[in-house]
């Protein structure tokens, strides 16, 4: 305890000497990339750092950066998407010195990040969700996001192998065309081993609502579903509620398994240290950082939780294969003929969309096979 | 303590200076003493955890008030919160417990951009004051509702008012995400967003938006209403004792209906607030808990208008140094819930010991001289 305290006595006084080095610093040259030797960097969550989610694995992603020579790692968790992140990057920039920011959640892009890209024009920030357009936003902005769709396809790959129901489950937050194309990959991940199988979805209408998800986790397993995945900020009471009745789990964002050791299949995850660091390479070699930068699978921004034990050998060798094309590029999830769940075409045949393909961004339907809707 | 210091000074009508000052110290000296308390109980935590009150209490001085940019900050944080603190305050003196004012905010927030969203060219002030007196009116629908129910049904305010905020919020992720929803907004559904001219912009001088002279504004107009006005003073009367209050012939029905509903247009207008000065659109963001935050103001400030805006500030002064206490002292932000909380239970508490002191007591400096 004494240590401890000693310890902030004196990072207080170091913090202190910092302050008044940054007071008198002409503002100019706290923001030249020629900082390089010592650059402190802001992460923003919108929820706790430790949700098993969203927010978990920015914060791994933002860990991943802790042991580079002269770099400074600041962070605030719980920073609702109002004036509060407004005031939390200020503060990063006024009182930490940052030169760059992650604001990490897709709500503190408009208005809130681009008030402070015009009031800081030499910080720069870099937001996840892919906003950025060249020509639409500030130079000192920028986006960063990851294809993560094909994790959801490999995930119903590996329920499609282990349900017995041929029913899986999906707990959602809202419609938005992300989680909607979730939940399409997740389904025709399944259908590529039993076409037949079928893929019950509950929307919660919010990113973190604890007592509807686990609402909406106990009505897929009453209604039969053996396998359950979500796209929730935390799945930890998704994981926690399927697990306790005997369903299995696919995991989102991060790797849940320690919360269900013996029935968690496999996850797909957020790589953001391998994004973060390009980043940070970039600013330590006094380089441009990039504005607008993606990734799937291949490219390193997404990677699969390892499978766990009530994987099947056949469901481990097909999920090994159609990772290995997938690895390769070129490999579409949604691609003709596709009918959405009310019996309507809506991908032609003959037609196939990448994972970067733009018309997927605004999916606005549920294919054949998902029971539940949109609206 | 401090007052029978301040007691000593000589003053001409020195007995009747005294009796003045008991009455007025009290009110000083308990919430002073127990918010002293609180931060020693919340001392004994840090010294748990192995971590330093003082540089806790240093880091939380410079985060919220210790340079031009924390005081900045601090003022944003607590303009919501002189609006949605009314919205308790004033019922309060009716003896309501409303505790639903978040409805009003998202509404009124919904309702405004979307009258916003419609006017295109016309001139600025006339669309921003039209926006405020949308918010206003639906805000106050909203919670005057929760008035007329309890006096007309006699259904339990606080109960119907807590329910009806999740109502209000399901509500306005409909709008949100079905008719006034822009297409544009893919990734998080919103209203179209208002037009350059029809935002609020900032003080001169400063960052904060106008939010917050418009907030003083309303606590000093409660003060006034509550304190200086028959109204007001029916308003005590029936919270007192409402059958009392009948007997005399005081409308206690249109008195309820008035003030909660006054209550929610202050909530409905830090909703359009919102809108216009920070957010530009409505969407889930509006729902970001200013409404159960202003509980806390209210009851810190004992219900008394003008009590709420130095709360609101002190509160705004935790909120915002708790980022940085996240940073320098690598605490998790639960550490300023936990803050808050002891200092809450600990005002609650001390509310037993008005009265309890005898220094407090006009009468004795009265027998005193």
């Amino acid at each position: 305890m004494t240590k401890n305290f000693m310890f902030s006595r004196r990072q207080l006084l170091k913090t202190s000497a910092a302050g008044i080095t940054l007071g008198l610093a002409p503002s100019g040259l706290l923001s030249r990339p020629a900082f390089a030797a010592a650059a402190t960097v802001g992460f923003i969550y919108v929820g706790p750092k430790d949700d098993y989610g969203y927010n978990q694995a920015h914060a791994e992603g933002a860990a991943a950066l802790k042991g580079i020579e002269g770099i400074t790692v600041v962070e605030e968790e719980n920073v609702p998407e109002t004036v509060d992140v407004q005031k939390t990057m200020e503060s990063m920039i006024n009182l930490d010195g940052a030169s760059l920011v992650f604001p990490t959640s897709f709500g503190y892009f408009d208005p809130h990040m681009l008030a402070m890209c015009a009031k800081f024009p030499a910080v720069q920030f870099r937001h996840c969700g892919g906003m950025w357009s060249k020509d639409k936003h500030p130079v000192n902005a920028g986006s960063y996001f990851g294809y993560i769709g094909m994790g959801q396809y490999l995930n119903g790959v590996v329920a499609g192998h282990t349900s017995k129901s041929k029913k899986i489950g999906f707990v959602a937050a809202k419609p938005i065309p992300q989680v909607l194309l979730n939940i399409n990959s997740f389904l025709l991940g399944a259908r590529a081993v039993d076409p037949a199988i079928t893929c019950q979805v509950i929307f919660t209408g919010e990113w973190s609502l604890a007592v509807k998800e686990a609402e909406a986790t106990n009505a897929l397993v009453d209604q039969g579903a053996d396998v359950i995945t979500c796209h929730v900020d935390s799945p930890k009471v998704v994981v926690e509620t399927a697990a306790g009745r005997g369903a299995y789990i696919c995991g989102y964002h991060a790797n849940q398994s320690a919360l269900a050791p013996d029935k968690y299949l496999t996850g797909a995850e957020w790589a953001w240290g391998n994004v973060y660091k390009t980043f940070i390479d970039a600013l330590v070699k006094g380089e441009p950082l990039p504005n607008f930068t993606r990734g799937g699978l291949a490219e390193g921004f997404v990677k699969m939780s390892p499978l766990g034990p009530a994987v099947s050998e056949a469901a481990r060798t097909q999920f090994d294969g159609t990772l290995a094309e997938m690895s390769k590029g070129g490999f579409s999830v949604i691609k003709g003929p596709l009918k959405n769940n009310k019996g309507d075409v809506v991908v032609a045949d003959g037609t196939a969309f990448a994972e970067t393909a733009i018309e997927l961004e605004s999916m606005d339907y549920l294919i054949e096979g998902v029971v539940g809707s949109t609206s | 303590m401090t007052d029978i210091t301040r007691g000593s000074i000589e003053l001409p009508s020195a007995s009747r200076s005294l009796e003045w000052l008991a009455r007025r110290s009290e009110a000083f000296a308990i919430p002073l003493l127990a918010l002293v308390s609180g931060m020693v109980l919340f001392s004994v935590f840090l010294i748990l955890l192995g971590k330093s009150p003082l540089q806790f209490f240093d880091i939380m001085w410079r985060g919220g008030f210790g340079s031009w940019f924390s005081i900045q900050n601090t003022m944003s944080r607590a303009s919501p919160l002189l609006l949605t603190a009314l919205c308790v305050a004033l019922p309060a003196r009716l003896g309501l417990v409303v505790i639903g004012g978040e409805g009003a905010i998202v509404l009124g927030g919904v309702a405004a951009a979307a009258l916003g969203a419609s006017f295109n060219g016309a001139p600025g002030f006339l669309v921003i004051f039209l926006m405020g007196i949308t918010g206003m009116i639906i805000g106050g629908t909203w919670i005057g509702a929760v008035g007329a129910l309890r006096h007309y049904r006699a259904v339990n305010e606080t109960i119907s008012s807590l329910l009806m905020a999740y109502i209000a919020i399901a509500l306005m992720n409909h709008m949100v995400e079905g008719p006034l929803r822009d297409p544009a907004s893919l990734n998080k559904p919103s209203t179209h967003p208002l037009a350059e001219a029809y935002r609020i912009g900032t003080i001169p001088g400063t960052d904060v938006h106008w939010g917050l002279i418009a907030g003083i504004v309303a606590c000093i107009v409660s003060w006034v209403l509550i304190d200086k006005t028959r109204w007001g003073f029916a308003a005590r009367i029936a919270g007192g004792n409402v059958r009392a209050a009948q007997v005399q012939g005081l409308a206690v029905g249109p008195l309820i209906v008035g003030f909660t509903a006054l209550a929610g247009a202050f909530s409905g207008l830090a909703g359009m607030i919102e809108v216009a000065a920070v957010q530009g659109s409505a969407n889930a963001s509006l729902a970001a808990g200013y409404g159960y935050t202003g509980i806390l103001v209210a009851f810190l400030a004992r219900h008394n208008p003008l009590a709420i805006i130095p709360v609101a500030v002190f509160l705004g002064g935790i909120y915002a140094s708790g980022g940085l206490i996240q940073r320098r002292m690598d605490m998790p932000d639960a550490t300023v819930l936990v803050l808050q909380g002891m200092l809450f239970i600990v005002i609650l508490f001390s509310e037993t010991f008005y009265g309890r002191f005898r220094m407090f007591n006009p009468d004795l400096w009265k027998r005193a001289t």
